[in-house]
């Protein structure tokens, strides 16, 4: 696909404000539909349309396969931290209201942070489940 | 209303998994299956579970199919057409039974948004009623989903992590690929 030029300026077009709705979706999952899981494969998909039409290389180029491993585990430790800095500040496990000096905004921050993890792991496995498929077929 | 949609939607479900079933054409299914996919999100917005119609039109519709399409790029196009080698009457008449016992099983099912259904006895009130003043988060999926049930979403996470290196155990372990592409 990587002489179709109709093609090309469509999603030239169409990536960024993709990219900026999955990062909507992502920090706006408190108050509308959606939240990490739906961003990440969002923000994938960008990339991923961006690999269709300008090939794998290109996409490798910006997000290497070793940046979306760190990333795919960076993730869940993201996560699992949130869930040990609430134990180390005297609450329980994932108990986030130790967070902040009230309660709604401790409940505010860890649901940020832990929607930032989902979203961050999810994207980059999704990207090194797509790089592994099509990555097969390079010579 | 909801009722027409719905009757409209799953027939053309219906329709959409007839028409799967009978391709031959590789391309043209994974093109249905995305249309599939889009058509249960709409149902689950006429039932406004809007978070899983995200979730389904943006990973049913979306990743699957160009993980399909990535996949196809490998293999032929075409299914082979087979002679059937079989009857096909002992299939159906299983098909058929297990099909009516489920059925059957939907008659004790409580009507869809029941507000006496055991499901909504348990803790959702609870969640519906606190959501607000625990959390201050005015979507409740995402109270429950981040706040009262992290530690499950935290095992989803895992899940998701755990499948992405399995693909990779499979078929990606190459990390850096050989800088040499060929000598001619």
């Amino acid at each position: 696909m990587k002489h179709n030029l109709i093609l090309r300026v469509t999603a030239k077009t169409l990536i960024p404000p993709i990219i900026i709705f999955a990062l909507y979706v992502q920090f706006h999952g408190d108050f509308g539909p959606g939240g990490g899981f739906q961003a990440g494969v969002i923000l994938s998909a960008a990339i991923i349309l961006y690999s269709l039409l300008f090939g794998l290389d290109a996409a490798e180029k910006v997000i290497t396969p070793t940046v979306a491993r760190i990333l795919a585990s960076l993730g869940v430790l993201i996560y699992m931290g949130v869930g040990f800095a609430t134990v180390l500040l005297g609450g329980n496990y994932l108990d986030y209201s130790v967070l902040a000096d009230t309660q709604v905004a401790g409940q505010h921050l860890g649901i940020l942070l832990v929607e930032l993890g989902v979203g961050v792991t999810v994207c980059s496995v999704m990207l090194l489940i797509f790089f592994a498929f099509a990555g097969r077929g390079r010579p | 209303m909801d009722l027409y949609i719905n009757i409209i939607l799953l027939a053309l479900m219906a329709i959409t998994a007839l028409a799967i079933l009978r391709m031959t054409n590789i391309f043209a299914i994974v093109m249905l299956f995305g249309i599939f996919s889009f058509l249960s999100a709409v149902l689950f917005v006429v039932m406004d579970a809007v978070d899983v119609a995200f979730t389904e039109a943006a990973v049913g519709a979306g990743i699957s199919t160009v993980l399909m399409i990535a996949t196809m790029a490998l293999i032929k196009n075409q299914e082979e057409k087979r002679p059937l080698g079989h009857r096909p009457w002992l299939p159906l008449l299983v098909v058929f039974i297990t099909g009516a016992a489920l059925v059957y099983g939907t008659l004790d099912i409580p009507a869809f948004g029941d507000p006496n259904a055991p499901a909504q006895k348990h803790v959702a009130p609870y969640y519906l009623e606190k959501s607000i003043s625990d959390t201050g988060v005015p979507n409740v999926v995402t109270s429950v989903l981040a706040s009262y049930r992290g530690f499950d979403t935290l095992g989803e996470v895992v899940v998701v992590f755990t499948a992405g290196i399995a693909v990779l155990i499979l078929i990606g372990g190459r990390l850096t690929r050989p800088t040499k592409r060929r000598d001619k």
